[in-house]
């Protein structure tokens, strides 16, 4: 579990995040939505330790991260799984290569166990044949699989995700969703996910946290997104005539 | 203040450089890769300049000396002198500034660009020990590459010599031989040391506190390149100083 308690950031005096508190809980897909500008990416990187900020505190199980030293964050942060917008993948290492970086790094497998495992995973993520590739040979979706595979080869007890299905196509960007879903719910991940896409909230949103202004200004499920009258969370999900449809129907059959 | 801000973040740089290190067996491998991509690579670049730079010095110096009173061994005592003290250590490494720095630059670059560097810290690995120690110790091995250049420069101007048949190969090699100061060569040696860690941590202190997108990458090598050759050429006069001077 994370707790996020009266978050404060500020960039040359302009305050982006102005006292966020939350919490994403174990086992659930918890998504952060809102407007670009709404402070949703600082808010990530906040919770990574990318960004220092200026008040509140960030507890994982209970571990306040501003009060580790350097090297206990640094092997909190291997406990940590992220898949980054744009994948982040090492461009000169193949796909099986950047899948097996993290247990290179932080296990003491050996050869063979490491490639059993770069196996199980990227069968996981259905990309069995695709180890000898190179990143830049693989289709956007392809290489969001790869790095979930990457994100989640070590077994990680949080996995963040960045817009992870910016630029895919509608179907790729279910297939994403349902595989990010299904590794939450099988490995008992805390799971906190940045999104623009209003199909992933009704889909996957078991946690959904509404950022706007860089104030949390709702907090729900995707059950209760579609009851709630908060106007500034309507404006916003419901902003297309598809999504206006689907909430009057969805309200209509539930009264 | 920015340029002090810089200065102070570069030396920070270096110590974190040397925190938290990357396991051996996955450092052992970048530090192998970074010799064939910084060293090996380099070889045919400094081997040709080297070989051309010392045949062009050595017709220049038997042009200029017209006096019949000055011997003709000359030629080959200049040659050596020129290569070995100059162009080798600090001509070779702003050519180095150019290739090699901006190669570290980029490659750094773009994977602040991209969010790779971000993955790795995301990850709890030291990102500036992962990415710029193993440069750092690879361009140990640069002395042996300008040692290469340093033969290759003095034969340059051995073949020049007998083939432009501007002086014999016995007075040049006389020439070589004459007042031969072995500290010369260790000066030399010392200051490719010095020149190598700034070959390898100023390039990768631009690639690395880069901001921006794929124009500021060029931007980034650009300003590296002009920052290394200031920074070699301003320690080339304090060490000469230190070394040679009274």
């Amino acid at each position: 579990m994370i707790e996020v308690k009266n978050l404060h950031k500020s960039f040359s005096g302009v305050e982006v995040l102005k006292g966020i508190s939350t919490s994403f809980e174990k086992g659930k897909t918890n998504l952060i939505i809102g407007q670009s500008g709404s402070g949703k990416t600082v808010f990530l990187k906040c919770l990574l330790g990318l960004f220092d900020y200026e008040e509140g505190a960030i507890a994982y199980d209970g571990k306040v991260f501003s009060q580790l030293t350097e090297d206990q964050k640094r092997d909190l942060r291997a406990e940590i799984g992220m898949v980054f917008q744009g994948s982040a993948l090492f461009d000169s290492m193949t796909i099986a290569q950047n899948v097996m970086f993290p247990l290179q790094m932080f296990t003491n497998l050996s050869k063979s166990e490491m490639e059993d495992r770069v196996d199980f995973v990227l069968k996981r993520v259905n990309l069995d044949d695709a180890h000898s590739k190179m990143p830049s040979e693989a289709s956007g979706g392809m290489q969001k699989r790869v790095a979930i595979a990457r994100a989640i080869v070590n077994n990680p007890k949080y996995l963040f995700c960045d817009e992870p299905n910016s630029g895919l196509d509608p179907k790729t960007a279910i297939v994403i969703d349902n595989l990010i879903q299904e590794i939450t719910d099988e490995y008992q991940i805390t799971t906190v996910i940045n999104s623009h896409d209003m199909n992933s909230v009704m889909e996957i949103g078991e946690k959904i946290v509404f950022l706007k202004d860089g104030l949390k200004a709702w907090e729900g499920s995707k059950e209760t997104i579609f009851k709630t009258d908060n106007e500034v969370v309507t404006d916003f999900v419901y902003s297309s005539n598809l999504f206006k449809k689907v909430r009057k129907m969805y309200i209509e059959e539930n009264q | 203040m920015t340029y002090l801000h810089n200065i102070g973040s570069y030396f920070l740089m270096i110590a974190e450089m040397f925190r938290k290190p990357t396991k051996w067996s996955v450092m052992k491998t970048l530090i192998l890769k970074d010799i064939d991509d910084l060293i090996i690579g380099s070889l045919g670049i400094i081997a040709f300049i080297s070989f051309f730079v010392g045949g062009v010095i050595t017709i220049q110096t038997a042009l200029n000396i017209s006096n019949p009173l000055i011997p003709k061994y000359l030629v080959g005592f200049a040659t050596r002198q020129s290569v070995i003290l100059e162009f080798a250590p600090t001509f070779t490494s702003i050519i180095m500034a150019g290739k090699v720095g901006s190669f570290i630059t980029s490659s750094i670059g773009t994977m602040r660009v991209t969010e790779q560097i971000d993955a790795l810290e995301v990850m709890g690995i030291n990102s500036l020990n992962y990415l710029v120690f193993p440069k750092a110790v690879a361009l140990m091995l640069y002395p042996f590459a300008i040692a290469i250049g340093m033969f290759l420069g003095i034969l340059g101007g051995m073949a020049a010599c007998v083939f432009g048949g501007y002086t014999s190969l016995a007075d040049y090699i006389l020439g070589l031989q004459t007042d031969f100061n072995a500290f010369h060569v260790a000066y030399s040696f010392v200051k490719t040391f010095i020149f190598a860690f700034i070959l390898a941590t100023i390039p990768s202190f631009h690639g690395y506190y880069m901001k921006g997108g794929a124009l500021e990458v060029g931007k980034a090598s650009t300003t590296s390149f002009v920052w290394t050759s200031v920074v070699i050429i301003l320690l080339n006069y304090i060490l000469t100083d230190m070394m040679l001077g009274q």
